[in-house]
């Protein structure tokens, strides 16, 4: 779905930001993690299962939202070619966001281990014990997890382009957004809730 | 060069430098620029060396085992030193593991090695306390760099079959706490069936009550059944699977009990050290009975395809600043992974009874 505004959604914008931040810590934690046995180990292993369960509750929160509120459209001089890249780069981006964590719960729960959130809550088993799905997820979350660090850096750099060498505001639209949006054509919903704050 | 291609440039410029930096950064942060980190992959990778090799589907430690069930009837005393749930007045099932020492799954019993119980007691809220407990109070070493050590030192030399001299001298020259092992090690009694051997939990943990105080405890399982022990002059007679046996002929006739000591460290106890053994008075608590009602071979056991890491701990206990404990968790883990990928292999009780069905 195509969006009026020029600029995503704000709640959309802030959970983007959210999430990039709690990602990008995930992905570090997660390779510094597997890299020792020092006492950090037990800490950042800690901390890397309730952060996978927030991005995955964060995620299902900002799919609908993506869904629903839609995404500006790319600039008009984007090659057809580029503008298939940038959307199935965001498909996959989404994808990996939802299928990480639960690969991660899914393995623990084949490797018969506890899902451990906090010191109360435990989450239950959503795989049967099975130490060769186990085998098979562990590997999996790995190369994904790989796999989505270089995705991101790609986006990154996507995105930084835009900003500062095309400047055609599709960083802007995922930033601050557009100070002056163009007159809307048809009502939008950010008009809707400009106009709720003006004085009448 | 016009103005706006320089600024394209640097912009350029700008945007592969922040790229760099992010995969440097990531770089780092796994292990892979820089040196020194140990990884569990290291401490498995010495423990197959140690070994001779791989032995694919096995644990790469305690490779030798025997599965059991049974129960644990907490008395609800342990709750002054822990809110863990499962030192609450109750009953709580328990699966567990009984090992030897070492990385040949199908070595012969009559080694002056490890004897060791692992248990996983689960509470009806979901929560976990997995321990992996030896039949020794101290472990040989205190950290990741004398236990790669210990294993390099001791890996024996194809040509004798015993750890070459000229790595082992010099290491323990260096090691006083393996020598006082040793040296301990050869002293002690060997326990002579698994029902009769005291199970510690080698490293101290941490233990918060329910006012939030925290103390350090190190505890152990304490039999009923008194202790005897093995002839240590003529272990080599021992048929393979000796203690295997004597557990599963054992357990047919009636169960093993064994009581839950919580030990809790006096001032000035090290805490941080699994090679130092408490010395004089501690106040125990004695929190509840273990009973152990079935054994089974691994094949059809429920023991097998688990990890019992020890720093998979209810809330009200947490691992202490024993920095063994990281390493095991991590080294466990490793040898996990590595041996669910290899696929499962026959224990050596599972053989002795599949010949006993053939005959």
């Amino acid at each position: 779905m195509s969006r009026a505004s020029p600029d995503f959604h704000p709640a959309l914008r802030l959970l983007h930001w959210l999430m990039a931040a709690l990602v990008l810590a995930m992905l570090f934690i997660g390779v510094f993690m597997v890299s020792t046995s020092g006492p950090a180990y037990v800490t950042l292993l800690g901390l890397h299962r309730p952060i996978g369960i927030a991005i995955l509750a964060l995620v299902l929160l900002r799919l609908p939202l993506r869904l629903a509120t839609g995404a500006p459209a790319l600039p008009e001089d984007l090659a057809p070619a580029q503008k298939q890249i940038a959307w199935g780069s965001h498909v996959l981006l989404y994808a990996t966001l939802v299928t990480l964590p639960l690969i991660g719960w899914g393995m623990l729960s084949a490797g018969g281990y506890p899902v451990r959130l906090c010191s109360g809550i435990v989450l239950p088993p959503i795989l049967p014990h099975d130490l060769a799905l186990y085998a098979v997820l562990r590997a999996a979350h790995t190369a994904i997890a790989l796999a989505f660090f270089a995705l991101i850096l790609l986006h990154l750099a996507a995105a930084l382009m835009h900003g500062l060498v095309r400047r055609d505001g599709v960083l802007r639209s995922m930033t601050t957004g557009h100070r002056r949006p163009p007159a809307p054509p048809t009502a939008n919903d950010d008009k809707a809730e400009e106009n709720a704050t003006l004085p009448t | 060069m016009s103005l706006a291609n320089r600024a394209a440039l640097g912009a350029f410029a700008l945007i592969g430098a922040i790229v760099v930096v992010l995969l440097a950064g990531f770089g780092w942060a796994a292990g892979w620029l820089g040196t020194g980190r140990t990884s569990g992959g290291d401490i498995t990778a010495a423990l197959e060396a140690n070994n001779g090799g791989v032995e694919p589907g096995y644990r790469r430690a305690h490779a030798k085992g025997l599965c059991f069930t049974g129960d644990f009837a907490a008395n609800g005393r342990g709750s002054s030193l822990s809110t863990a749930s499962a030192l609450r007045s109750g009953t709580y099932p328990v699966l567990g593991r009984f090992s030897l020492g070492g990385g040949n799954p199908l070595a012969g019993d009559g080694r002056n090695v490890f004897h060791s119980m692992a248990l996983l007691l689960k509470t009806p809220d979901g929560q976990e306390w997995r321990m992996a407990l030896d039949h020794t109070p101290i472990f040989p070493v205190a950290d990741v760099p004398a236990f790669l050590a210990l294993q390099r030192a001791t890996t024996p030399d194809p040509k004798t079959g015993k750890p070459d001299p000229a790595v082992l001298q010099p290491f323990l020259a260096a090691h006083p706490e393996v020598k006082a092992f040793q040296a301990y090690m050869a002293k002690a009694v060997l326990p002579s069936s698994f029902a009769n051997a005291t199970y510690y939990s080698i490293n101290a943990f941490r233990f918060t009550d329910a006012a939030g105080a925290t103390r350090f405890v190190r505890w152990q399982f304490v039999p009923e059944a008194p202790l005897a022990g093995l002839d240590k002059q003529h272990l080599d007679q021992l048929p393979r699977d000796a203690l295997f046996q004597e557990m599963l002929a054992r357990t047919a006739k009636a169960p093993s009990h064994w009581h839950l000591q919580l030990v809790e460290a006096n001032p000035g106890d090290v805490t941080d050290r699994a090679t130092a053994a408490w010395q004089g008075p501690h106040r125990s608590i004695d929190a509840g009975t273990l009973t152990i009602r079935a054994v089974r071979p691994e094949e059809t056991g429920a023991c097998r395809d688990l990890n019992f890491d020890p720093t998979i701990l209810p809330a009200g206990i947490a691992v202490s600043d024993d920095p063994l404990l990281a390493a095991r968790s991590k080294a466990y883990s490793s040898s996990f992974t590595r041996r669910a990928g290899e696929g499962p292999h026959p224990s050596a009780v599972g053989e002795d009874l599949a010949k006993e069905k053939q005959q």
